[in-house]
């Protein structure tokens, strides 16, 4: 299995003099392709941070940041904005979808930010957006939208070019428990494919069951891993089995 | 679950082969249409604020126009007299003359020097001043009296504004052309006819035709008559030359005649689109009529500049997180700025055409005969439209700023 994600070293800074604060404490994580991976922690951990950096949102203060077989420093600022247009799909917590635009119109957002023309993308995504049980409301603004659903738009729109890595950020917090867990089933069927990888992060413990492998960030650093069986790379010497059911390997960093 | 799988099959999204339904990406000017449909749906989105943003566009731009109309109308209004007088090009007066309603009469003498400078294809007197007229019910107002030469009638209405009666009719005796304000003031309600008279200095003034005269600034009656019978109309003077109109042989200049007799004759003379600018820098300087307008324009601008800068700012305030994340998708700083420089247009190009509407409305319907002269000027239209293009840049300038320095990763931040 391919790398998708490769942190080395990564440190972030923010603020300048007595009101610097670090963020990441020379983080090292690997995401495989094909895998849905999610980073838990407490609030302040990080999580956020490390994420933004991966997208290419943010600059390291230090370390190496490879994603799908890119360095980050190798690319200029341009670059990275066609690289993250090109290769990322985002899902936020507040979906941040755009009030004045239908259900099919948001979807198909990030073919107009790529260069496609209106009426065909809005075809593609009112095409996407049926196939995920939104049929029926094609032309619904976000405010007629129930969560669940606005959600779904959301996860449609990260996926509607076709993105080799997928970013989500706490995509259930705004949800109710059953609604949650029906838009992480969705994701996990939709989104997973072993040429995509996917890193969510999240606080709702009900929805690990999802994942492939789960890292704990504490204090901006990445403290335990652990992974399905079978789901991800042979670990090296010195990993652990404990998990009873789904998560049986397990190691600390 | 099989319904995402066939839509998968069906219809394959292939970004990285650069084709979507059969169709090969377009250039940027169609990503810049797509993005640009994108901008103006967020614009029009919200009803309230779009509103509030072309009510302050079209404020400003009715204000700004109509005050700016109405100064220009007064301003034109001043030179009046000297429009009027199409026959002539150059004006010549005493020397000290600062504007056409105060005048020092020239010698009669100085008519045959002026004849005397070389390039002058003929000159003639033109009288100006003000007697007192009094209809026969006994109604009198101060009226401007303008006398012409009396063999050629030089200075008198261009035929087509004549409303009754013709110029030569001018030769007759006593007779006078009066303009139609200063008839309806005189004979309210009653038709046009020639025959009316007035009495001026005791002496009978007989109306032989009714002309539309450009309306004076002071909104007095214009009459016109013969320089020999002007003298009968007002105080006996020494000297009643008020002006003298001159016109440029061929192949001479109006400039070069000015200044040839201004050196010939040390009389002051002027084009008459230099006498009347002359005329209007008096009254710009010498009133307080530029202040007051300017203060009112001003203020629109302020307002409208204020209104919708702030409008507009809140408005992208309010879409900062849908800037985020378009941002966060691989929209450019140059494309954003894009957006919202094609919303500032368009709020500026819609809120500017409903002022200009109300504007001409507002003319229109407020026309009178006090009013008359004082419409939209296009040339006003114009600087209008380029002080609503700065509003509306000046507006846009602290949305830009904000989503430039707009990190995308704020898009993560609950």
């Amino acid at each position: 299995m391919s790398t998708a994600v490769s942190c080395r070293g990564i440190t972030k800074w923010f603020g300048e003099g007595g009101a610097r604060v670090q963020a990441l404490r020379g983080l090292d994580l690997d995401i495989g392709m094909g895998e849905l991976a999610m980073l838990v922690g407490p609030s302040g951990c990080g999580k956020t941070t490390l994420i933004s950096i991966i997208a290419g949102l943010l600059d390291p203060s230090e370390g190496d940041l490879e994603v799908l077989g890119t360095r980050s420093k190798d690319l200029s600022p341009e670059e990275q904005i066609f690289f993250r247009r090109k290769n990322l799909g985002f899902v936020f917590q507040q979906f941040n979808l755009l009030p004045t635009l239908t259900a099919a119109e948001n979807v198909a957002v990030p073919l107009f930010v790529a260069g496609f023309p209106r009426r065909p993308a809005i075809e593609q995504a009112s095409e996407l957006l049926d196939g995920l049980g939104l049929g029926g409301h094609l032309s619904h603004l976000p405010s007629q939208l129930s969560g669940g659903q606005q959600q779904r738009v959301a996860i449609a729109r990260a996926l509607i070019h076709d993105p080799r890595l997928v970013v989500c950020d706490e995509p259930t917090s705004a949800l109710d428990a059953k609604t949650g867990h029906k838009v992480m089933e969705l994701f996990a069927e939709v989104a997973v494919r072993p040429d995509r990888a996917l890193i969510v992060v999240t606080h709702d413990s009900r929805i690990f069951d999802f994942a492939d492998v789960i890292t704990h960030m504490e204090d901006g650093r990445a403290i335990r891993e652990e992974r399905k069986r079978g789901s991800g790379r042979a670990f090296e010497a010195g990993a652990s089995i404990n998990a009873p059911d789904q998560f049986l390997i397990e190691r600390t960093l | 679950m099989n319904s995402i799988s066939s839509v998968e099959l069906s219809h394959p999204i292939k970004t990285e082969g650069r084709r979507i339904c059969g169709r090969s990406p377009q250039k940027s000017k169609t990503w810049s249409s797509a993005m640009n449909w994108v901008a103006m749906t967020m614009l029009t989105g919200d009803r309230a604020k779009y509103i509030g943003l072309i009510f302050a566009i079209s404020f400003s731009s009715f204000l700004i126009t109509q005050q700016a109309s109405i100064f220009a109308g007064l301003m034109n209004r001043t030179r009046s007299q000297i429009l009027d007088v199409t026959d002539a090009d150059v004006w010549v007066m005493d020397p000290a003359t600062q504007y056409v309603d105060e005048v020092y009469a020239l010698k009669d003498s100085d008519l045959g020097r002026v004849r005397g400078v070389p390039g002058v294809k003929w000159a003639v007197p033109f009288f100006k001043g003000q007697p007192r007229a009094k209809a026969p019910d006994g109604k009198f107002r101060v009226a401007i009296l303008l006398g012409l030469d009396d063999g050629s009638l030089t200075g008198a209405p261009e035929p087509r504004r004549m409303i009754l009666g013709n110029i030569e009719s001018l030769r007759d005796p006593d007779a006078v052309l009066i303009d139609l304000a200063g008839y309806h003031f005189f004979f309210p309600g009653q038709p046009l006819v020639a025959g009316k008279t007035l009495e001026m200095n005791d002496h009978r003034a007989k109306i032989v035709g009714i002309v539309d005269a450009s309306p004076p600034f002071t909104t007095f009656p214009v009459l016109y008559t013969r320089y020999s019978q002007a003298l009968n109309y007002v105080g006996r003077e020494r000297a009643l030359l008020s002006f003298i109109l001159v016109k440029a042989a061929p192949a001479v200049s109006k400039e070069e005649l000015t200044q040839r007799i201004q050196a010939a004759t040390g009389l002051k003379a002027a084009t008459s689109r230099e006498f009347g600018w002359m005329t209007i820098v008096y009254y710009l300087i010498h009133t307080g009529i530029p202040i007051n307008f300017g203060l009112t324009v001003g203020i629109a601008m302020i307002v409208g500049t204020v209104v919708a800068g702030q409008t507009f700012y809140l408005f992208t305030l309010e879409n900062l997180k849908q800037f985020g994340a378009l941002k966060a998708m691989g929209t450019t700083n140059r494309r954003l700025v894009g957006m919202i420089l094609l919303q500032a247009l368009v709020v500026g190009a819609v809120g500017y055409a409903i002022g200009m509407g109300l504007a001409a409305v507002f003319f229109i319907v407020a026309r009178t005969e006090a009013t008359r002269a004082i419409v939209l000027l296009w040339q006003v239209m114009a600087g209008t439209g380029v002080v609503v293009l700065f509003i509306v840049m000046v507006a846009s300038l602290l949305s830009i700023r904000k989503v430039l320095v707009l990190e995308p990763a704020m898009v993560f931040r609950g």
